[in-house]
C-alpha cells in the first residue's frame, strides 16, 4: 500500500514539475475539436451530427500523445528494473500509473469535453451522455494505452508503432461513448451504451494491469 | 493419460522432422481439394436464381472468412501456450501463423467488397461482420508489426502472445458492439437478404474448398514454422547437423 | 550456507549461450570482483542473479529471501526530474524502508547538502553515482550486485566506496560486482575471470 502511494506520489510530483506535459494533451484537445470546426461549412447544423465522433476522436489522440512516456522515462533511467527487483506488485504499480495517467491526461478532457460540445451545437441535454462517457471511457483509454505502452517500451521504433496497435483494441470504446451521446441525439435511452462502457471498464481496470505487468517484465529481458 | 507424444512434438529438432513429412500431404490434398471445389463451384453449380452468377465468389470469400478467424483463434492459443509453458515451437507457430491469418484476412474484405458492390449496391457498409473483421486485420497487422520491431525473437513473441490475447477478447466486443450500434439505426433493408437453403451442388463445393483452403493454410503455417524454428536455433546442434546433411553446413554461421 | 548460490546456470542472449553451466557461491563477508572482456555476459549475469532475466537453465538462490538483494545497474534507478532527496524517499515507499535514514544516507555518499534538493539532472556523472550508493544504505540487505559502481566516481568517490563496501562486508554483507577498473586500495577482493 506505502509503496503504490509513493508511486502515486512520484507521479504527481512529475506532473507538476513538468507542467508542459500535462497542458498538452488538452490543450491539443481543444485544437483538434476547432480544426474539425473549420472544416465544415460556418454554422453547420449538420456538426452536432459529427459532434459525438469528433470528441471521441479528439479524446483517443489526445491520450496517444502522452501513453509514450508512460513507462519510456522509467525504464531509461533504471526506474523500471529497481521496481522489478523490489518486491512491488507489478501490476499494482502498473494500476497505480494507469490511474495517475487518467487523473492528469484523461480527466481534463472529461472537464472540456460539455464546452466543446456546446461549440459544436450539442443540445445542453445530450451533455450529460457524453460527459458520463468520456468519463467511463478515457480511463479505458489510459489503461489499454498503457498495456501497449508497456508493450513497446524498449523499442526503438515503439513511438510510431503504439497507435497503431491501440486504435484496434480501442474500437468498441468509441463505439459505445459516442454511441450514447446519438442515442440521446434521436431520443432513444442513452443508459444502455454507458452499461456497456462500465462493463468495458471493469475489464480493462481488472486484467490489463496484469497484462500490462507481464509486458513489461518481457520488455526487460 | 499419456503426455509423451506432446513433448516428443514440442521439441524443436522432432516437430520440424514431423512438420516436414506432414506438410507435402496437407499441400497436396488442399490442391486436390481446390481444384474439386472450383472446377465444380465455378463451372458445374448452376448460377444461383437471385443473384446469378456473382454468387460465384463465396467459393473464395467463404473459406478465406472462415480461415481468418480461425488462424486468429489459433495464434492466440499458442501465444498463451508459449507464454505459459514458454515453449519455443509455440513461439513458432504463433508468429508463422500471423501473416498467413493476415493474408486471408484481406482476401476475405476484397472478395466481400467486391460481393457487396453488385449485392448491396456499395463496396464497403459499416456491418458487424465487415468491421470485426477489419478490426481482425488490423491485430494481425500489429502482431507482425510488433514482432518485427524487437530484436530478440523470444521476447517478441511473448509481446506479441499477449498482444494477440488481449485481440481475441477485443473481436467479440467490436463485432457485439458494432451489431448494437447498426441496430441504433432503423433496421438495414439491403442488408437482409433471405438466405435460401442453399443446394446439394452449390455446397459441396463450397465445402469443399473450405477443407481446401484449411489444409492449404496447415501447410504454409507448417513450413513458415519450419522456418521459423531454423532461424531461431540456428546455433543448436540439430541445426548445424541437417545442414550438413543437406551439404550446406560451411554456409551457417 | 552461501549468502547467493547459482547451480549449473545457463544464460541466454538472443540465440547465444553466454554462460553454460555456470555455478557460483557468494559467501558473507565476500566482495566478489567479477572481471572479463567486453560482451562476455557479465551484465547478464548479475541481471540474472537480481531476477530481472530468467535463465535458460539452472537456478539461482538467496539464502535469505526476505532480505532480499539491492542491485545497481549501469542506470542509476534516479528520475532526472527530481532531487536525490525526492528519489530516495521514492524508493524508501516502495521498498517500506523508513524515510528518516535520508539524509543519513546522502551524508554517506558525501553528497553536499545543496546538490541533494537539485534536480538530478543538473548533477555530474560522479553525483548521481553518489546518489544511486545512496540508495544501498537506506535499507541493510546482505546481497549488493554492483555493475560497474566506480563509474563516474572521483578519487574520494572511490575511497568512500570502499569504505562503504568494507562497513558492508564487515556487518556479514557480501558484494557481487563487475568493474573495469582495479578496486580502490584497501578492498580485497576474490576475482573470477568469465
Amino acid at each position: 500500500m506505502k509503496a503504490l502511494a509513493a508511486i502515486f506520489a512520484r507521479e504527481l510530483r512529475l506532473a507538476a514539475r513538468a507542467k508542459a506535459e500535462w497542458l498538452m494533451p488538452p490543450l491539443f484537445f481543444v485544437i483538434v475539436v476547432t480544426v474539425f470546426s473549420f472544416g465544415t461549412r460556418p454554422n453547420d447544423p449538420q456538426l452536432a451530427a459529427f459532434a459525438p465522433a469528433v470528441l471521441w476522436v479528439g479524446a483517443l489522440l489526445a491520450a496517444l500523445l502522452s501513453l509514450e512516456r508512460l513507462y519510456r522515462t522509467d525504464q531509461e533511467d533504471g526506474t523500471l528494473e529497481q521496481l522489478l527487483v523490489s518486491r512491488t506488485a507489478l501490476s499494482f504499480a502498473v494500476f497505480v500509473k494507469g490511474l495517475a495517467h487518467w487523473l492528469l491526461s484523461g480527466l481534463p478532457i472529461v472537464l472540456l469535453a460539455a464546452p466543446l460540445g456546446l461549440m459544436l451545437g450539442l443540445a445542453p441535454p445530450h451533455l450529460g451522455p457524453l460527459v458520463l462517457g468520456l468519463a467511463l471511457g478515457t480511463p479505458c483509454l489510459s489503461f489499454i494505452g498503457g498495456f501497449v505502452a508497456a508493450l513497446t517500451v524498449g523499442l526503438p521504433r515503439g513511438g510510431a508503432l503504439l497507435p497503431v496497435l491501440v486504435l484496434p483494441l480501442i474500437v468498441p470504446v468509441v463505439i459505445f461513448g459516442a454511441g450514447s451521446v446519438r442515442a440521446a441525439q434521436q431520443g432513444l435511452d442513452a443508459g444502455a451504451p454507458l452499461y456497456f462502457l462500465a462493463a468495458i471498464l471493469t475489464l480493462t481496470l481488472t486484467l490489463l494491469p496484469w497484462l500490462a505487468a507481464a509486458a513489461l517484465r518481457n520488455a526487460f529481458e | 493419460m499419456n503426455w509423451t507424444w506432446f513433448h516428443r512434438l514440442g521439441s524443436p529438432p522432432s516437430f520440424y522432422r514431423f512438420a516436414g513429412r506432414l506438410a507435402p500431404w496437407l499441400g497436396g490434398l488442399g490442391l486436390l481439394l481446390l481444384a474439386y471445389g472450383w472446377y465444380a463451384g465455378l463451372v458445374l453449380a448452376p448460377p444461383d436464381y437471385q443473384q446469378k452468377d456473382a454468387f460465384r465468389i463465396i467459393y473464395v470469400h467463404v473459406p478465406a472468412a472462415a480461415v481468418s478467424l480461425s488462424l486468429y483463434v489459433l495464434m492466440a492459443l499458442a501465444g498463451a501456450v508459449a507464454l505459459i509453458w514458454r515453449m519455443k515451437l509455440a513461439e513458432a507457430v504463433m508468429v508463422a501463423t500471423a501473416p498467413v491469418g493476415a493474408s486471408f484476412t484481406a482476401l476475405a474484405l476484397v472478395t466481400g467488397m467486391l460481393w457487396g458492390k453488385p449485392m448491396w449496391g456499395a463496396y464497403w457498409v459499416w456491418d458487424a461482420r465487415l468491421t470485426a473483421e477489419l478490426v481482425l486485420l488490423f491485430l494481425y497487422c500489429g502482431v507482425i508489426g510488433l514482432n518485427a520491431a524487437f530484436d530478440d525473437a523470444r521476447a517478441g513473441a511473448r509481446a506479441c502472445a499477449l498482444l494477440a490475447i488481449v485481440g481475441l477478447v477485443n473481436v467479440p466486443i467490436v463485432h457485439f458492439s458494432v451489431e448494437w450500434w447498426n441496430s441504433l439505426h432503423q433496421g438495414s433493408t439491403i442488408l437482409k437478404f433471405g438466405k435460401p437453403a442453399i443446394s446439394a451442388d452449390m455446397a459441396w463445393p463450397l465445402y469443399a474448398g473450405l477443407l481446401a483452403t484449411y489444409c492449404l493454410c496447415g501447410h504454409a503455417i507448417l513450413r513458415r514454422a519450419q522456418n521459423e524454428l531454423l532461424l531461431r536455433e540456428r546455433n543448436t546442434r540439430w541445426v548445424r547437423e541437417l545442414a550438413t546433411e543437406l551439404g550446406g553446413g560451411a554456409r551457417v554461421s | 550456507m552461501p549468502l547467493l548460490s547459482a547451480d549449473q546456470l545457463t544464460i541466454q542472449r538472443g540465440d547465444r549461450a553466454l554462460l553454460r553451466d555456470f555455478d557460483l557461491r557468494l559467501a558473507a563477508g565476500e566482495l566478489l570482483h567479477l572481471r572479463g572482456a567486453n560482451g562476455i555476459g557479465k551484465t547478464s549475469l548479475l541481471e540474472t542473479l537480481a531476477g530481472l532475466r530468467r535463465p535458460a537453465a539452472g537456478q539461482c538462490r538467496l539464502a535469505d529471501e526476505a532480505a532480499g538483494l539491492h542491485w545497481l545497474g549501469h542506470r542509476n534507478g534516479l528520475n532526472l526530474q527530481l532531487s536525490a532527496i525526492d528519489n530516495l524517499r521514492f524508493w524508501c515507499g516502495i521498498n517500506g524502508a523508513s524515510p528518516a535514514g535520508i539524509d543519513a544516507a546522502l551524508a554517506g555518499v558525501e553528497l553536499p547538502a545543496r546538490a541533494r534538493r537539485r534536480a538530478c539532472r543538473s548533477l555530474s556523472a560522479g553525483q548521481k553515482r553518489r546518489s544511486a550508493l545512496a540508495r544501498l544504505l537506506l535499507q541493510p540487505r546482505p546481497v549488493w550486485l554492483l555493475d560497474e559502481p566506480l563509474d563516474g566516481l572521483d578519487a574520494g568517490g572511490l575511497a568512500l566506496f570502499a569504505a562503504l563496501t568494507q562497513a558492508h562486508l564487515a556487518q556479514g554483507g557480501a558484494v557481487l560486482m563487475t568493474s573495469h577498473q582495479t578496486l580502490p586500495a584497501p578492498l580485497a577482493a576474490r576475482e573470477l575471470i568469465l
